[in-house]
């Protein structure tokens, strides 16, 4: 019996008990940990030693030092696509945001056949990002697309829409907007877990809808809204199949993203040197505006938890 | 005393007529965005089923009197969608076997067990999941080109056997909900670490298992960059890959266009309707997209 057992055998089972967990742990983790070495952070420190040579598949590789960076700069397409990639992600993403949210607040409601109408809410999310944009592509036909037959009716002569550089990269932003079922069904997750004990105390004090919507359910869901706005917005920023497969870029390079800039330097005219100049700067513009967003969380992020701390 | 009883009539009356009314004003609401999402799925079955000269009509005939199905027969034998589905499955099934044997380790070392440097390596996955991957896709290119896996499923499949951020991050809030108890009693019963999450925590969290398969099944299923980059010969390519290729072709016709984009969507589309409850389960637990 353990009370019999002296405490040095004890001690030596606890000893045996440990080595055996630390080992088993990291036996674990040898496949993540190699994988992390091999396909993470070797190829991240790579990429970053290579954006400061010039360097592609055939060539010997010739240090440039910041050349490549002061290249971009420099680089009118570069920096078109940076505005536009900038366009796209500080556009879609709060209209995105934005209807999730209505439609999440509306299914919150006990309509009927809720589940059906969350099914047609959520199911384009579902596809891939090419049959969407194989199918908007059409939708967007100036001649027989859906939308400028609607227009028609209205008795609108619509624009030619992604043949157009005026209108290109909004049909790109409303298109995005079909696609925002699985915010819509994390806002819904959110707005189910505010407790009602809440809003009851709220009507009791003599809050209107309007009153209980700003006091109550916003700050109540802000962290799933800060939660889903740094995802959509990391994931903006590297927006690249529906340009690449509707207007290949165009028209006029005025739906080139950075990720599509990147994908033509490094893959068809192989300047890998300067594509991963591309990449860095794309990655401490999504850091910058994720850390931004964290530090400014605080202003106005509501976490139920942290009152107990102070 | 009067006045309650008004108050008591009042929300009486309430429950009989509010209800109905609310429902009517929700729906009044509900249904032109409903509409608005569903038209674009009509819009393509329509069309899938049309001639030619059906298409290019104004206004737009919604039903067409015959409904051309061998459209998608055709559209079917004249891209090779066969070869395409065929890659799809193996490469999506290879990403699920490699991703749950992988992550399923790695999760339980991270959610059950004490180690040194559990938190900083915990805090290494989690930022992984932010990392875009543009940042590391050329020097990786390099490597698999050095290695003569251009071209080859390898790229697609390999990695993924050493572990897949999110299906670990997953699984690992899966393991914390279970009690702690029924490992410290196995292990005080002679069993051993990994007996535990053998012989206790799998058979619990099956469900867990099946969120990260589907879930990764369907992402794998629709991916698109990663096999543009590494696969150059349609004979290999996925659904994706075929579906952009089909398009690229010189005088493709709408319908069938739309037909093989109905055929390329079926899978996930079905998955999402047979297993909806852990579908949604997933994405609320892990707060990502599916």
């Amino acid at each position: 019996m353990a009370a019999q057992s002296s405490l040095a055998e004890f001690v030596k089972r606890r000893f045996t008990q440990r080595t055996e967990d630390v080992l088993t742990a990291y036996l674990c983790l040898l496949p993540w940990i190699v994988g992390f070495l091999a396909f993470t952070l070797g190829p991240l420190v790579f990429s970053l030693v290579l954006s400061f040579f010039q360097a592609d598949l055939f060539t010997r590789n010739v240090f440039v030092g910041l050349g490549n960076y002061v290249d971009l700069v420099q680089d009118p397409l570069f920096l078109k696509s940076l505005r536009i990639t900038a366009i796209y992600a500080f556009v879609s993403v709060p209209l995105g945001a934005a209807t999730a949210l209505a439609v999440a607040l509306l299914l919150n409601q006990k309509v009927v056949g809720l589940g059906v109408w969350r099914t047609v809410y959520y199911l384009p999310s579902v596809i891939s990002g090419v049959a969407v944009a194989v199918l908007w592509m059409q939708i967007f036909n100036p001649r027989m697309g859906l939308i400028n037959n609607a227009l028609k009716v209205v008795g609108i002569e619509g624009p030619s829409w992604i043949f157009d550089s005026t209108w290109a990269l909004p049909s790109l932003i409303i298109m995005s907007l079909w696609a925002v079922g699985a915010n819509m069904l994390l806002y819904l997750a959110g707005l189910q877990g505010i407790p009602t004990h809440l809003y009851e105390a709220a009507k009791i004090d003599g809050a209107n809808v309007g009153r209980r919507f700003w006091h109550v359910t916003i700050p109540m869901l802000s962290p799933t809204i800060f939660f889903n706005v740094v995802i959509s917005l990391i994931a903006a920023f590297q927006f690249f199949t529906q340009s690449f497969i509707m207007t290949n870029g165009g028209p006029n390079n005025s739906t080139l993203s950075m990720v599509l800039f990147l994908y033509r330097k490094a893959f068809q005219q192989t300047r890998f040197g300067y594509a991963s100049a591309v990449a860095w700067v794309l990655f401490a513009i999504i850091i910058c505006f994720t850390l931004l967003f964290i530090r400014s969380s605080s202003l106005w992020v509501y976490y139920a938890g942290e009152e107990r701390n102070e | 005393m009067n006045s309650m009883i008004d108050t008591a009539l009042i929300s009486n009356a309430r429950r009989v007529w509010h209800p109905f009314f609310r429902q009517l004003g929700l729906l009044v609401l509900v249904l032109p965005g409903a509409s608005l999402f569903l038209i674009p799925w009509l819009w393509m079955l329509s069309t899938a089923g049309k001639e030619t000269a059906l298409i290019w009509k104004t206004p737009p005939v919604w039903i067409p009197p015959v409904y051309h199905w061998e459209n998608f027969i055709k559209a079917w034998f004249q891209g090779d969608f066969f070869v395409y589905y065929l890659n799809t499955f193996y490469i999506s099934g290879m990403n699920v076997i490699g991703i749950l044997i992988s992550s399923v380790l790695a999760a339980y070392a991270f959610a059950r067990i004490r180690f040194p440097g559990r938190d900083i390596l915990f805090v290494v996955v989690l930022s992984t999941m932010m990392l875009p991957r543009q940042v590391t896709l050329i020097p990786l290119y390099m490597i698999f080109s050095e290695l003569g896996w251009i071209n080859t499923f390898k790229p697609l499949i390999v990695p993924l056997f050493f572990g897949d951020a999110f299906s670990i991050f997953l699984l690992r809030q899966f393991f914390l909900t279970i009690s702690r108890e029924l490992d410290d009693a196995a292990l005080i019963d002679g069993c051993r670490r990994l007996g535990v999450l053998f012989r206790i925590l799998l058979p619990l969290t099956r469900p867990a298992l099946a969120v990260v398969a589907i879930f990764n099944f369907t992402w794998a299923w629709n991916e698109f960059f990663t096999p543009l980059i590494y696969l150059d010969s349609p004979k290999l390519f996925p659904i994706t890959l075929g579906l952009h290729r089909f398009i690229g072709r010189a005088q493709i016709d709408i319908q069938f266009l739309m037909a093989m984009t109905i055929v390329s969507t079926l899978i996930p589309i079905g998955i999402f309707f047979l297993t909806q409850r852990y579908f949604i389960q997933g994405i609320v637990i892990t707060g990502i997209k599916g």
